[in-house]
């Protein structure tokens, strides 16, 4: 090995080569593998017809998310109730004799650990420091919170991983984002990571991995670092880290699948060293002030169009790059925006507070804080979906439940939800939705609808108010 | 895998920037578990629109498409490249593609071709009514007007897209070496394997979820 500073990415990427290869290129070992319902039927099957097995279930966790309807899941009498759409059901069907024929371990929809792969990996003590972690879903981006090398898949190399716990990968340049300076009154981790991507573009971070580094970083807790590196892949990089530090351990510490014993301590002790060295090199560098990021949110159908809450719905004449003039007015049309518009004067009809962007425990505090003594405003429909069962159960626990209730907002069982308009919460066509997702792309919260990208508490002010909001206002 | 070493034919002149795949395919069709029979779906949202390139005459059934950007950005969906592959698209020639979709695109024998901002407008110029051809063995993508630009891939994604191998296939022959692997990392790391450490601590009692 060399002695030369390496860098946190470096660091994960040579303690997992299996093997490196004449192009370049290396097969890397995968720790840890999520599995859902959507991206794994092809891959069993793949498996199945050639005679292979999965060669480490152990290192395998399944968990159903994309489909669940958010409606309860049993009735009074504690029966599962059945999923109307008959091709959802099918595909969770498959997922469960699927885990069940090659022995892979599995939450249940009923379990009180379901939830969205992204919110349960982390919560479980799955997803640890210096593993590599896939999923077949670009958002497994947001493992890397923990220090993880993890990136999403397609379901050939889900396939591939099952049958061999490898893949062929060749290295990525890194990108070292650096948040500099204290984050400003009612700024959250969401406003951080929607500027930070305003700045790069939708496809500045391809072929590069993500490293945030920064005050305003390190001062973040894991469930805002979680929400963060999530959203790396709206950057075009396929993986975001952070160091693991002292609020990653404490973090991690007594969760059920973490390590225990001797195996933390050396857990940790091998933790402590895979922060970048002084003097190791990034292919490039962007730095962020955090005095210059306000409560953001996007204004258009790709996760780069975002403005500041005090800013105006932007001209297209204003971009350089005609072909973005020409995407900024295809984007206003679907929008039904006007040019110059200020943000909030722009009413909404939905508010979606959930998605594995933003569903954690204190995304929810966060959201209750505004919401506790206001109520919904009249012509909004507003949900709070948790990311899993137990952050259902802390929420409700914390008395967040009610909160939500007696404002008017529904409050809903554990899944992907309104996110992507793959089970039954949809934004109707040409409504407009305030969404704690990750992408505003055309359609992803339904045909037709339309969605602006914001953070729980901003999500929050907008359905009290029944338009886009300062939440500085309100708090 | 079919082997690929050339597709040659028509191309859709679209050039847009940014096609995200839930432009590809909506996530409405992501309820299958099959990989087959997404070509209907296809760019649904764009078909929708009168007078759309997948349904001009002069277009469709191309084996290839000529896009801007950023193509294939947003979920890791493969069933993007299934959904390409049903509908005949065996090339994408663009300035850029997602790091995912260019991988899910490579395993299902589509051809994902990088080349600059002003060869894509020749290609677009050109591919209005004449057709185009991406070579493996040469690796250019030349037109019938003596167009010829060269492109890289990554050679041993291109031997496989030439030879048409199973990759899954191909990584399970080192098994020895994955297997002496994983041998030193039960050593060294134990508690990759061992990650049941703390199961029946109830983890909403340590005051947290």
């Amino acid at each position: 090995m060399s002695h030369q500073p390496r860098t946190l990415y470096e660091k994960v990427w040579d303690a997992h080569v299996v093997e490196r290869r004449d192009d370049g290129s290396c097969l890397i070992y995968i720790d840890r593998h999520l599995v859902h319902e959507v991206t794994s039927p092809q891959a069993f099957e793949g498996l199945r017809s050639n005679g292979r097995r999965v060669r480490r279930p152990d290192l395998t966790l399944a968990v159903p998310d994309h489909n669940l309807p958010t409606t309860a899941r049993v009735d009074a009498a504690g029966r599962e109730l059945p999923i109307a759409d008959r091709d959802s059901a099918e595909q969770l069907d498959a997922l469960r004799t699927n885990v069940a024929e090659f022995g892979v371990p599995y939450i249940d929809a009923l379990a009180a650990e379901q939830g969205i792969v992204h919110v349960v990996g982390p919560e479980q003590g799955f997803t640890l420091p210096g593993t590599t972690v896939v999923c077949g879903d670009s958002h497994t981006s947001a493992h890397g919170a923990l220090g993880a090398l993890a990136f999403g898949i397609g379901t050939s190399e889900v396939e591939h991983v099952l049958a061999t716990q490898t893949l062929i990968l060749s290295p990525s340049k890194t990108m070292e984002v650096r948040v500099d300076g204290t984050l400003g009154f009612g700024v959250s981790a969401k406003d951080v990571v929607l500027s930070i991507i305003g700045r790069i573009g939708a496809a500045g971070g391809t072929g590069y991995v993500i490293e945030f580094t920064g005050e305003v970083i390190r001062n973040l807790s894991v469930e805002g670092r979680l929400t963060i590196a999530n959203m790396s892949i709206e950057g075009g990089a396929r993986a975001g880290m952070i160091a693991p530090d002292e609020t990653t351990f404490a973090y991690l510490k007594g969760r059920a699948m973490a390590p225990a014993g001797t195996d933390w301590d050396r857990a940790v002790e091998w933790w402590r060293t895979l922060p970048s060295d002084a003097g190791a090199r990034y292919d490039r560098t962007v730095t962020l002030s955090a005095s210059d990021i306000a409560p953001a949110l996007t204004w258009g159908t790709s996760p780069e169009d975002v403005v500041a809450i005090t800013g105006v719905v932007p001209e297209p004449e204003s971009f350089a790059d005609p072909s973005k003039q020409a995407a900024a007015r295809k984007s206003l049309d679907y929008m039904g925006l006007k040019p110059g518009t200020r943000m909030q004067d722009v009413a909404v009809q939905h508010v979606f507070i959930g998605s594995c962007t933003n569903s954690r425990i204190e995304d929810l505090r966060a959201a209750a804080q505004v919401a506790s003594g206001r109520r919904v405003a009249d012509g909004v429909r507003a949900m709070v979906v948790p990311g899993s069962g137990l952050v259902k159960r802390q929420a409700e626990a914390e008395g967040l439940d009610r909160v939500f209730a007696e404002a008017g907002f529904e409050w809903r069982e554990p899944g992907c939800s309104m996110c992507l308009a793959m089970n039954p919460d949809k934004v109707p066509p040409g409504e407009r939705c305030a969404s704690t997702s990750n992408r505003n792309f055309v359609g992803r919260q339904g045909p037709g609808a339309r969605t602006h990208l914001l953070s729980p508490a901003m999500a929050a002010a907008a359905a009290v108010s029944g338009r886009l909001t300062d939440v500085r206002d309100l708090i | 895998m079919e082997p690929v070493t050339r597709v040659a034919g028509t191309a859709y002149p679209w050039g847009q920037k940014n096609v995200d795949t839930d432009v590809i395919i909506p996530a409405h069709w992501l309820k299958t578990i099959k990989r087959s029979g997404l070509g209907r779906g296809a760019f649904e949202v764009v078909r929708a629109q009168p007078g759309n390139i997948f349904d001009d005459p002069r277009y469709a059934g191309s084996p290839i498409l000529i896009a801007g950007d950023n193509f294939g950005c947003g979920s890791s969906r493969e069933h993007a490249a299934w959904a390409l592959a049903d509908m005949g698209v065996r090339a994408v020639i663009a300035p850029s593609f997602s790091d995912i979709f260019s991988g899910n695109a490579f395993k299902n024998g589509i051809v994902t071709v990088v080349l600059p901002q002003e060869a894509i407008d020749r290609l677009i110029a050109v591919a209005q009514d004449g057709e185009i051809t991406v070579d493996l063995e040469t690796m250019t993508v030349t037109t019938p007007y003596q167009d010829r630009f060269p492109f890289t891939l990554d050679p041993f994604r291109r031997r496989c897209l030439i030879e048409g191998l199973d990759e899954v296939g191909l990584t399970l022959a080192k098994d020895t070496a994955i297997s002496k692997f994983e041998e030193a990392m039960h050593r060294q790391r134990p508690w990759i394997k061992d990650r049941s450490g703390n199961a029946g601590i109830a983890v909403e009692g340590a005051g947290r979820t």
